[in-house]
């Protein structure tokens, strides 16, 4: 692929700013990902957000909920769409590893990112 | 029991929706009218991936639920229902006053309208319609989520 992925994360409130400046402060990568919040919109002005941030680049969307009105304006973005893929409940372990394997196809990208992320929820013994 | 909460809200079902109102209320089912989401059985897979197993969603065209409104008043667990917009719920309400209370959960910003509270934006002939509603004896009021202050109509309109 001659074009690095985008990773978009599309979260309520803040959130998907906050792991965007924890990835950074953890790897020094500030280029990878773009946040996207649906502060203050209906579906459609949720879908303007997400357009502008993808922009027209191969684009992994990181959604926070597996429902809800970023999941559904993601997914509807992505329909039907090779260069896009969905996955949902990001957290920073997968946004860590997606950074530094962005030369994948969207799909496995997700699906790489989707394994990293559960791995990192554990209930270690304290 | 019956329907518990009418709520407007553009998003239709999403975290509010089902977190926020549908936990204290313990709801038993959601009712989503919209036309459109009725005629898709991939938007219905969509909106139905954010709620939990034990809530049935129904999804209903306008059509639909004031024929079956009479029976979701009557179903024995707590129902939500939830339409994008006023005409719907004006419809409802206009059958039999059946719906005497909406609650008005989140209307956004499109051209023609104006900021009324940080999640409820509206065009004068949408307010007006919203008091014509109150003048039928419709109880209206903005509130998001249920730990939030319930705005009266007059206070936005």
């Amino acid at each position: 692929m001659s074009e690095p992925l985008r990773g978009v994360i599309v979260s309520h409130a803040a959130v998907a700013q906050a792991l965007l400046a924890a990835v950074a402060a953890i790897t020094g990568v500030d280029d990878a990902l773009v946040p996207v919040s649906n502060d203050g919109c209906d579906t459609g002005a949720l879908a303007e957000r997400l357009t502008q941030a993808i922009a027209g680049k191969p684009t992994v969307l990181f959604v926070d909920l597996p429902g809800g009105s970023c999941l559904t304006s993601s997914v509807r973005l992505a329909r039907g769409k090779s260069d896009m893929a969905v996955v949902t409940g990001v957290n920073l372990a997968m946004l860590l590893d997606f950074v530094f394997h962005r030369d994948l196809p969207p799909a496995d990208a997700a699906r790489r990112a989707a394994e990293a992320g559960s791995r990192a929820i554990r209930t270690p013994a304290a | 029991m019956s329907i518990a909460l009418y709520r407007i809200d553009d998003r239709l079902i999403h975290g509010q929706v089902v977190v926020g109102w549908g936990k204290p209320l313990n709801v038993g089912f959601i009712v989503l009218v919209d036309d459109a989401v009725r005629a898709s059985t991939w938007e219905q897979e969509l909106y139905r991936m954010g709620v939990p197993a034990g809530i049935e969603v129904v999804f209903a065209s306008t059509a639909e639920a004031l024929a079956c409104l009479p029976d979701w008043e009557r179903d024995a667990r707590v129902g939500l229902l939830v339409a994008g917009d006023i005409d719907t719920l004006a419809t409802l309400a206009g059958d039999g006053h059946r719906v005497t209370r909406i609650n008005l959960g989140g209307l956004h910003h499109r051209p023609g309208r104006s900021p009324r509270l940080r999640y409820v934006y509206l065009s004068d002939a949408e307010a007006a319609q919203l008091k014509a509603l109150a003048a039928r004896g419709v109880e209206i009021t903005a509130q998001d989520v249920p730990t939030a202050r319930p705005v009266p109509l007059e206070d936005f309109t």
